[in-house]
């Protein structure tokens, strides 16, 4: 169990390392919904499931939808 | 140097925050009121789901503050995306045969589940803010997958006003039968069934109207704009 939780960690925070660090903003994107759908996990972990179906629903797709479609209507590189 | 002053700045606001967080004793019950709500929630409200009871009963008035704000935030979203120029429709490229196919195949089961999220709010995690998040995704599969179809303006405005209405008019009715707001003046029934917990579950239903209404015309505004 343990374990498990560590590499959510691990990951979450090469998600959001690499979503800070993306010049592709698309793919930036991509990396913070990873890190919702991560924390969503680890919510559910600590015994919130109220909590993780929310962010799972708001966090990682409505929250990523949003900004793709930003995205679309600036540019898609940052300079 | 400015890199030095800022690591130095850093290090002074974690060592702030953490030490005082260490004064706070975590996972001891310092609190009263959480052990009532623990010990006494389902007798005093008839909803097993502990989160439900706390959000729509103890603090029902703050819920309906927080409905409030992502109203102000969807009529702000639509006064402001709305003033520009419509009229020329772009021609839409259709989605592919995988999106389209998984679209028409899924929106049905997704639109199930919301429903079944807020309906059993009172009974299994979740409720009517969770219940709305997963239909408005829902609804953007449609718009992923489905390109032609559009929600009504319209059934969604009506949605949203009707459980808007729904709410407060449950919590005026407290106020006439019993003294204050959102009382629970419906009977409790029996703990653990689908008609129980009084007005908890009319609250969630109009709750999750009210969210996946507003949540799916955010996307649409967005949509149609870019």
């Amino acid at each position: 169990m343990i374990f498990v939780v560590s590499f959510l960690v691990v990951l979450m925070l090469v998600g959001a390392v690499s979503a800070s660090i993306f010049r592709d903003l698309i793919s930036a994107v991509i990396a913070a919904a990873l890190v919702s759908l991560i924390a969503s996990i680890l919510f559910y972990f600590l015994q919130a499931p109220d909590v993780a179906m929310a962010e799972a629903a708001i966090g990682a797709a409505l929250t990523a939808a949003i900004f793709i479609i930003a995205i679309r209507r600036t540019s898609r590189y940052e300079e | 140097m400015r890199r030095a002053v800022a690591i130095l700045l850093l290090i002074i606001v974690a060592l702030g925050i953490s030490l005082s967080l260490a004064e706070i004793p975590f996972g001891s019950p310092e609190t009263k009121v959480g052990k009532h709500y623990i010990d006494e929630g389902i007798k005093e409200t008839g909803a097993v789901n502990i989160v439900t009871s706390v959000v729509v009963n103890y603090r029902g008035f703050d819920t309906l503050g927080e409905v409030t704000v992502l109203f102000i935030a969807a009529i702000g979203l639509g006064a402001v995306l709305t003033t520009s120029v419509k009229g020329e429709t772009r021609k839409i490229q259709p989605a592919s045969l995988v999106l389209y196919t998984g679209c028409r195949l899924l929106f049905p089961l997704i639109l199930i589940f919301g429903s079944f999220i807020f309906l059993h709010g009172h009974l299994t995690p979740g409720g009517g803010f969770q219940g709305g998040a997963i239909i408005a995704s829902g609804f953007l599969l449609i718009y992923l997958g489905c390109r032609e179809r559009r929600i009504s303006r319209a059934a969604s405005n009506l949605a949203e006003s009707l459980g808007g209405l729904v709410f407060v008019i449950i919590g005026l009715l407290g106020l006439v039968f019993g003294g204050y707001f959102l009382l629970n003046f419906l009977p409790k029934g029996t703990a653990n069934t689908l008609f129980s917990a009084g007005i908890i579950p009319i609250i969630y239903i109009a709750i999750g109207f009210k969210v996946g209404s507003e949540l799916a015309s955010i996307i649409d505004n967005l949509i149609e704009e870019s």
